[in-house]
């Protein structure tokens, strides 16, 4: 009997995507879902009407506006020209091209990353593309999830395929048990501050170890979602009976006889004994605290109880001048204790925090509290169905109650692009997955955080360690 | 898309790690349905000032690099979103190489797209093409795809690796859908193939 290799989830996934290898090792890769929104798609709708051609799959692609939307006053449509044409453009290219599309004012809306595992849309063993980079977030469920530009979105609306170099593998493993106070986002945090912002560029990176699998799948989507944030093209999870708890009953995904089925496939994903790992890295729960970003990229992370470095200890002068440039732009002084930061804006929302889990968690922080004197905060969820579940829980009053703003799901001050910015000096708690320079507004400063860790920042005024509101 | 065999022109040092795409076009330009215009818009916020005023000290506002075509950079450039506004503002401005130690992957797939071409060289070599890029006008350099070297105004020869699959592409300036379709026949059977073997798969429907 021939041997056959023992395989990673990535392998397994790929190899069964491979529609055909060319000699050099380009692979046509076959796309199962392809998400789509209005920044990335337009010019990608005018290319394929260019060249007379069609949408492919229409009945494997889904689109939605997310990125510039308002978060209130939704009704009254968008006020901002630019991004109105946007949407339109959006809404007039579905039309045409037969694609399924979550009109704005439907509660099936949201941000692309959190309606498709909500929707049961994305699903296990799949391929998933969209025009994000955030894309990984699908990797959670077991897929091989990864962002393209508008080449490739166009790329694969006629072709329902990518051309693709298999990626190396890395495995992450955390193994242990998270404190108190202590979530998936910090677990993130941790990585990419242990790897660095390029230490998975030319990886997909599996997540695994104890810690990940005791993970709900919100908590997996985050930390998938941030893989991008360490330079991997894709995170990824192996399913298991949590992921098919979640999968079970979601409006888009297979039932009866054929879940049984698709789950029957599902449950051949996960690594072979042996398999090889191109790199591996393991972190232990318990080491992790509560993380806060002190600079302008992911990697510049400490744990809340730390202060700000000092870019004098640091040796490589190019480095050196990155960080003494960090710590200028965020208006820092080394040595300077993270919880004496105090704050302007909360922001709680995002693909990378946008889920019900995540409102959950600030309202057990928020209740019977009050957002501290001179700080905004704001929580947007990421869908409609979260804000409807959000309010069927009672959340949103008691998160108002606080003095909270409760908002219409989408993007929103992740990125900017909608009115929900940061003005020029202002200091961010956010949930949201960059703190690059200028990222929620042009002078900006934003420090990545949990959702409790948001939460408490709002009610304390400067950032806090979570562990002693309870 | 635009051919690339052949480039000799100014190179903009950019002595700096971590250039994220966020940098190279901030989120408030993404509001636009066309692939052209953003030139203006790229480095926005290192080449202008809250006034809209040009920043001297920032490199593309300085004498021949506003003309540059080729740009140097140090490690992991390009990371962040996978925004394809990044690679258009960067064509729209004229430059049509990036040489780096490495890039954000995203970001290299996006350039080979839009008719650029990025060279992945070692730290060393970037930070001697950067000292020849600061001459600006007195120190041209050269690139040939064809050739796969980097020719330093000395005359010196640096070669570079490059897929040859997308060298390909580059130097014919193809439409890589146009060499996709080419395979349409193993895309159908490969969706007969799914449909059987898939059939648990549900479309998607409004």
């Amino acid at each position: 009997m021939a041997e056959t290799k023992p395989r990673t989830l990535l392998d397994k996934v790929w190899d069964a995507h491979v529609v055909e290898q060319l000699p050099d090792g380009t692979c046509v890769l076959y796309i199962d879902r392809h998400l789509v929104h209005e920044v990335t798609s337009p010019q990608a709708f005018e290319g394929l009407r260019l060249a007379g051609r069609r949408v492919r799959r229409p009945d494997a692609t889904i689109a939605v506006a997310d990125h510039n939307i308002p978060t209130m006053g939704r009704a009254n449509g968008i006020q901002e020209e630019d991004s109105r044409i946007q949407v339109e453009t959006l809404e007039r290219n579905v039309a045409e091209f037969g694609v399924p599309y979550f009109p704005i004012l439907s509660a099936q809306q949201g941000i692309v990353h959190i309606i498709g595992p909500e929707q049961g849309i994305s699903l296990p063993g799949m391929t998933i593309v969209c025009g994000d980079s955030h894309t990984s977030t699908h990797g959670a469920m077991g897929s091989l999830a990864f962002g393209i530009g508008t080449s490739e979105v166009e790329h694969v609306l006629a072709t329902q395929t990518l051309l693709q170099k298999p990626a190396k593998n890395m495995l992450v493993k955390v193994e242990g048990t998270l404190g108190a106070g202590c979530t998936a986002k910090d677990i993130v945090l941790a990585i990419i501050g242990k790897i660095g912002t390029a230490g998975g560029t030319g990886h997909v990176i599996e997540f695994a170890g104890s810690a990940i699998r005791a993970l709900d799948m919100a908590g997996r989507m985050t930390v998938c979602n941030m893989s991008i944030e360490a330079g991997a093209r894709a995170g990824m999870i192996a399913p298991d009976q949590t992921t098919f708890d979640y999968v079970r009953g979601k409006p888009y995904a297979p039932k009866g006889e054929a879940l049984d089925r698709a789950i029957a496939w599902w449950s051949t994903l996960p690594a072979d004994p042996g398999a090889h790992y191109d790199t591996v890295v393991e972190l232990d729960a318990a080491a992790i605290a509560p993380m806060v970003t002190w600079g302008t990229n992911p990697e510049a992370v400490v744990p809340v109880t730390a202060t700000v470095p000092n870019p004098a200890d640091e040796q490589d002068e190019a480095k050196r001048a990155q960080l003494a440039r960090m710590v200028e732009y965020m208006g820092l002084t080394p040595g300077q204790k993270i919880t004496d930061l105090k704050i302007d804006v909360v922001f709680i929302g995002s693909c990378t925090n946008g889920r019900i889990e995540d409102v959950r968690a600030a309202a057990a922080v928020a209740k019977g509290r009050k957002v501290a004197t001179g700080v905004r905060a704001m929580i947007v969820p990421g869908s409609g169905i979260v804000k409807q579940q959000a309010e069927e829980e009672g959340l949103d009053k008691i998160l108002i109650e606080a003095g909270f703003e409760w908002r219409e799901p989408g993007c929103s001050m992740c990125l900017g692009m909608n009115p929900d910015k940061l003005t020029p000096g202002q200091r961010c708690a956010s949930t949201s997955n960059r703190n690059f320079e200028g990222r929620q507004g042009p002078g900006g400063r934003t420090h990545l955080v949990s959702p409790a860790m948001a939460a408490a920042a709002a009610v304390s005024g400067h950032l806090a360690d979570v562990r002693e509101l309870a | 898309m635009d051919a690339f065999t052949k480039l000799t022109g100014v190179a903009a040092p950019m002595p700096m790690a971590n250039v994220d795409t966020d940098k190279i076009i901030p989120a408030r330009f993404l509001k636009t349905i066309k692939r052209t215009g953003l030139g203006v818009h790229l480095f926005d916020t290192l080449r202008y000032d809250a006034e809209g005023k040009e920043r001297p000290e920032f490199v593309l506002n300085q004498g021949p690099y506003r003309k540059a075509e080729i740009l140097i950079a140090h490690e992991n450039f390009g990371c962040g979103s996978s925004r394809e506004h990044a690679p258009w503002a960067l064509l729209d401005f004229g430059i049509r190489c990036v040489i780096a130690p490495d890039f954000a992957d995203i970001f290299h797939n996006n350039v080979f797209k839009n008719g650029i071409l990025p060279i992945r060289l070692s730290r060393e070599i970037c930070d001697q093409l950067m000292e020849d890029a600061k001459q600006g006008d007195n120190a041209r350099i050269t690139i040939d795809l064809a050739e796969q070297v980097v020719v330093r105004p000395n005359g010196e020869k640096i070669p570079f690796e490059i897929d040859p699959f997308r060298k390909h592409l580059l130097l014919n300036g193809l439409d890589d859908i146009g060499q996709t379709l080419q395979h349409a026949p193993s895309i159908d059977s490969y969706e007969s193939k799914q449909k059987a073997e898939k059939s648990w798969m549900p479309g998607i429907s409004v």
